[in-house]
């Protein structure tokens, strides 16, 4: 128990490090902008669809829910080069990312669209709007709403999630901080700061996810709800 | 002359809004004392001051012998003394009407299964209930719901009973039951405060009327000065509520 | 080239009882851990409560596989040359467990409304009692969807146990793969075994919620 603490010794890495920040930061920020468009299509499908489509959707998300994401990772990156396609380790990454995404942002938006009281659809239909202009101002905006919060959650765990795609090598913190470790021998120090970096950027994600939602939601920052 | 309940210039205040602003009364043992007056007169907070559910800025309580207002008050031992009853029943949802009268006797005053068990069918008895023991709150009516809770209470063999508008959230038809269980302790000699907004009740069963007006007690006396209130604030609150 | 077989899908049977073992490791060490803090969560100490924060905050704002990796490399600091893997999994999973269900059991607890408290403590029952004998058997009602729920993310990360040396599904999954190559058809049938687990425990989860909501809280 007498080992000496070096921080000092990571000092020269520190551009590395915020690269690694950049490139988790930019690997999530793609992942959650396509995980949200066809989290939400699928949603829209799950709750409007023919009954094949429903089946088909409900499958896809029980699948996606039940299995662990570095299996998903693997099956996108090992699976799909026996096919004889090939993959770089960071696209592979970020396609795995957003199957997984987007099942979880399927069953959220799901859930808020299920909130809508049936007599806003009537009052639309009563105004004349079309059934689109129905479907985004009555139903799907207010849906995303009010599930906002559950979807912002969700977004910073995918952003911790991405850590897990450095077992296929992708470029992210976490494979920055395998390699830093492995030059300088100081591995609890490394994972320290790298845990410490996760923990600020998970803080900065939401923060993010504040700050947006006060822009898109006029209702809530006009009447200072929280988000 | 030992007062049950003495409080004296108690001031209570929530944030910038001041609640209770210099209240005192005492009642006696064996006396049935109601706080009547305007919703927001204070009436309920001081009732929860008595039993140490908010904590006082300035003033005594003493009721049962017990400090209230000092920090060190040994609440438990306050608790053993003084029952309450609540607006809104607060009954324990997972545990029958039997089971919810059970509960404090067997934990705070160590009785065995049994004797909680023959204790609660007595106080159930009491309260006209005796065939609901094993029912559970959801499965009884408002009524008979405030009757298990004020069944609750006396079951830890209480010096003082505190009502807090315990009919305001039951149907006419289901108040009068509750309130025959309240004469009935009143006759048997329990010491009561009740606030309430049943005047003829109050001037019926009350040895005392105590009216608050603005976070004071604006007038006190017998049941009869709801029939001939001295001033005019209690004459147009009798007025409004008769 | 060797193929897929018997041999190995017996191994994998193998490694789907390893996970299923430290699935339940992590959720009872977590469990204890995590009701710990939860009650410290809602101590009424004002120093408690907020270790208490900064622990769960720490906890959820680190990604496990970080967490694991310091687990690692910092019981090796504290001069235990060869940590068990199984040790290293178990302490890593209960931690990352005890983070979320203490604040999921915080929020379930915290829905059963005040004037229960109340009720409860002008009865004279002291804090424990109160705890015990009103709050919780309400409070656990409430927290058996979520947590039976939970219970799914633990299975699917117990996957990440892998980087400690830990012999799970996902790693048995790449052992045989450095042998076959067959990843499609290897993480297929690891992903079936991992979805065997974990899909009972969502339909029950859901069936409990519904149970719920039609029986009202």
């Amino acid at each position: 128990m007498s080992y000496q603490f070096d921080f000092l010794a990571l000092l020269p890495y520190w551009r590395e490090f915020a690269l690694g920040v950049w490139l988790t930061l930019e690997l999530s920020a793609i992942a959650t902008v396509l995980g949200f468009v066809f989290g939400t299509l699928c949603a829209i499908g799950r709750s409007g669809g023919s009954p094949a489509v429903k089946w088909a959707i409900a499958a896809y998300v029980e699948v996606i829910r039940n299995t662990p994401l570095l299996v998903q990772i693997f099956l996108v990156y090992f699976g799909i080069a026996t096919l004889g396609v090939h993959l770089s380790a960071n696209f592979a990454a970020v396609a795995a990312l957003v199957v997984n995404v987007t099942a979880y942002t399927c069953e959220i938006v799901r859930a808020g669209i299920e909130s809508i009281h049936k007599a806003q659809l009537e009052a639309a239909e009563c105004l004349g709007l079309s059934r689109a202009q129905t479907y985004w101002h009555v139903i799907l905006r207010p849906a995303v709403e009010r599930v906002y919060p559950a979807l912002t959650s969700q977004y910073v765990l995918l952003m911790l999630a991405s850590s897990i795609t450095s077992q296929i090598s992708a470029e992210e913190l976490t494979a920055v901080a395998n390699r830093i470790q492995s030059d300088t021998f100081r591995s609890f120090e490394t994972y320290i700061v790298v845990g410490v970096l996760y923990i600020l950027l998970s803080m900065v994600v939401r923060i993010g996810f504040g700050l947006f939602g006060l822009l898109v939601f006029v209702r809530r920052r006009k009447l200072g709800t929280s988000l | 002359m030992s007062a049950v309940v003495r409080l004296s210039d108690v001031h209570k205040r929530f944030g910038a809004v001041t609640v209770l602003n210099g209240v005192s009364f005492e009642v006696g043992r064996g006396e049935v004392a109601a706080v009547i007056g305007q919703s927001g007169s204070g009436k309920s907070t001081a009732l929860r001051c008595i039993d140490a559910l908010e904590r006082i800025e300035q003033g005594t309580i003493e009721v049962c012998g017990h400090a209230v207002h000092d920090p060190k008050l040994d609440r438990r031992a306050l608790r053993c003394d003084v029952g309450i009853v609540f607006q809104s029943y607060n009954l324990f949802p997972h545990l029958t009407a039997e089971q919810n009268i059970m509960l404090a006797p067997t934990c705070v005053k160590s009785l065995s299964k049994a004797d909680a068990r023959t204790l609660a069918r007595d106080v159930l008895a009491r309260v006209g209930l005796a065939e609901k023991a094993d029912h559970y709150p959801e499965q009884l009516s408002g009524g008979q719901q405030q009757r298990v809770a004020i069944a609750r209470s006396l079951a830890m063999q209480p010096k003082l009973m505190l009502f807090d508008e315990v009919t305001s959230a039951l149907d006419p038809q289901l108040t009068g039951e509750v309130l025959k269980v309240m004469e009935d302790l009143a006759r048997g000699g329990m010491t009561m405060i009740l606030v309430t907004h049943e005047m003829s009740f109050a001037r019926k069963v009350a040895s005392k009327i105590i009216y608050m007006h603005k976070g004071t007690v604006w007038e006190t006396g017998p049941g009869a000065i709801i029939d001939a209130p001295q001033t005019l604030e209690l004459r147009k609150f009798v007025g409004g509520e008769m | 080239m060797p193929t897929f077989t018997l041999v190995h899908l017996e191994y994998l049977s193998w490694a789907a009882l390893w996970t299923i073992g430290l699935s339940v490791i992590a959720f009872i060490g977590g469990g204890i851990l995590g009701f710990g803090v939860a009650m410290a969560r809602i101590a009424p100490s004002r120093v408690l409560r907020t270790a208490a924060m900064v622990y769960i905050q720490l906890v959820q704002g680190t990604p496990l596989l970080i967490l694991l990796f310091l687990i690692y490399f910092g019981v090796a600091i504290l001069g235990f040359n060869q940590v068990p893997a199984i040790l290293a999994a178990s302490l890593g999973l209960t931690i990352y467990a005890s983070g979320f269900l203490a604040e999921i059991w915080r929020g379930c607890i915290q829905s059963v409304p005040k004037t229960q408290w109340e009720a409860a403590e002008c009865l004279a029952l002291t804090r424990w009692q109160r705890m015990t004998r009103v709050i919780l058997p309400q409070a656990i009602r409430i927290a058996t969807p979520p947590t039976v729920g939970f219970m799914v993310q633990i299975v699917k990360n117990t996957s990440l146990a892998s980087v400690v040396g830990f012999i799970e599904l996902a790693q048995a999954g790449k052992i045989i793969n450095t042998s076959i190559y067959e990843p499609f058809t290897i993480f297929v049938i690891v992903a079936i075994f991992y979805f065997l687990i974990c899909f009972p425990l969502s339909t029950w989860s859901r069936s409990l919620e519904r149970k719920l909501n039609v029986s009202g809280r």
